[in-house]
């Protein structure tokens, strides 16, 4: 057992904004083989057979276990499996306190296999990168969240056609694949990186898999979780200021301080629209009130605004 | 010779057709190219309005409508888009 290593305020702050915290090579390579291991190599693609039954038969022949939807984390994986070591490991453990609170509880995983073209060209199966999506269905939690970890077991190319995601989209109440015409966005992120990177993303951020151009599989390993309790102040708070420091808006002689929470929640995201990114900061700062459990909180007066004499 | 249509969808930063490109998709029924997601990231025109100057015919844009009572703050899709075509001769 390993003591966790809590988030800090500037990162929780950054995963209510952005909806994701990224960790390069935070696996070590013991746990990333023992990983490449238990999942299995994929067969190779029988000429003209149908494309499904090439993943079906990677996920039945990986060592990777079931479990029923709302098992306890802690009671899904085998003790000294690989994704069990990588939940031990203080990082991930700490993130996923600093997030979800003690105790969080398996909602699904999923091995993530991209083939490469051999694999499509054998199975008569088109070769495109996956519409963006948003996983699940319509979430109607106001603020309440999953986290989905991914985890890249090995080192990931731009050929290789990684997750792509667009930051700040975790926040807006969408219908799954009702956005797959949305091909391109300014400031969408492709998962490019080291062997045992890790993802940590609200379950509402916009994401789909790139197409695989390159020789070989790519593997991505996907855990959804959601809290079991309390969801507020879980993280190192030590570093917060004390808030109601509030600072000139708009008429500013300097720019804003870097780092700081106000900072982070309301800095915007290329693809943000003129109008609706100013509610993408109400939005932002409600969830951060969720977090700290301070339903006054706010961020360059963008709720005060809005609440004064409304009630 | 036949036509075909080829889609361009701009999504822009407010609903003037002049504001900055934020999100695009492109569909070529002539079937040359193959358009999907994640596959540029820069977009293709500056702004609806440079698209136009290129001879795409501008056939529907997003409607602005009232925010309903006590959703006013709620986002979901995004708001500005515009449909373009161009007819191209195939053999």
């Amino acid at each position: 057992m390993t003591e966790p290593t809590l988030l800090t305020s500037p990162q929780v702050a950054s995963f209510v904004a952005r909806g994701f915290l990224r960790f390069d090579a935070a696996a070590p390579a013991d746990i990333n083989a023992q990983f490449m291991a238990e999942a299995g190599a994929v067969a190779e693609p029988v000429e003209g057979g149908p494309f499904g039954k090439v993943h079906a038969g990677t996920l039945a022949a990986s060592d990777i276990p079931e479990a029923p939807a709302g098992t306890p984390l802690a009671e899904v994986y085998p003790r000294g499996s690989a994704v069990a070591r990588l939940l031990d490991l203080p990082l991930v453990k700490g993130a996923l306190r600093s997030l979800l609170g003690e105790a969080p509880v398996f909602d699904h995983h999923f091995l993530h296999v991209t083939y490469p073209p051999r694999f499509h060209e054998a199975t008569a199966h088109e070769n495109v990168s996956q519409h963006t999506h948003q996983d699940s269905t319509i979430d109607p939690r106001p603020q309440a969240f999953d986290v989905q970890l991914m985890y890249y077991p090995h080192p990931v190319t731009r050929p290789m056609g990684g997750t792509r995601f667009i930051p700040g989209t975790h926040l807006r109440k969408v219908s799954e694949v009702a956005l797959g015409r949305y091909q391109n966005m300014l400031g969408q992120q492709h998962m490019v990186c080291e062997a045992g990177t890790l993802l940590f993303l609200h379950h509402g951020i916009w994401h789909g898999a790139g197409v695989n151009l390159s020789g070989d599989a790519r593997y991505m390993f996907k855990i959804r979780m959601h809290a079991s309790g309390a969801q507020t102040r879980g993280w190192d708070m030590s570093d917060l200021a004390p808030r109601n420091a509030r600072r000139p808006i708009f008429f500013r002689k300097s720019p804003p301080m870097p780092g700081t929470v106000e900072t982070i929640l309301t800095t915007p995201e290329p693809w943000f629209e003129q109008d609706t990114g100013r509610l993408e900061y109400v939005n932002r700062i409600k969830l951060w009130r969720y977090l700290t459990d301070d339903p006054t909180y706010d961020a360059d007066y963008w709720l005060t605004r809005l609440e004064t004499g409304a009630a | 010779m036949p036509l075909r249509q080829k889609v361009l969808v701009l999504y822009l930063r407010n609903s003037a057709l002049d504001s900055p490109v934020l999100g695009w998709a492109e569909y070529d029924g002539t079937g040359e190219t193959l358009r999907m997601a994640g596959d540029a990231d820069t977009p293709p025109y500056p702004t609806g309005l440079a698209a136009l100057k290129d001879g795409w015919r501008l056939f529907q844009a997003s409607q602005l409508l009232p925010h309903a009572r006590g959703e006013e703050l709620d986002l979901a899709y995004l708001k500005y888009e515009f449909f373009f075509e161009l007819l191209v001769e195939v053999p």
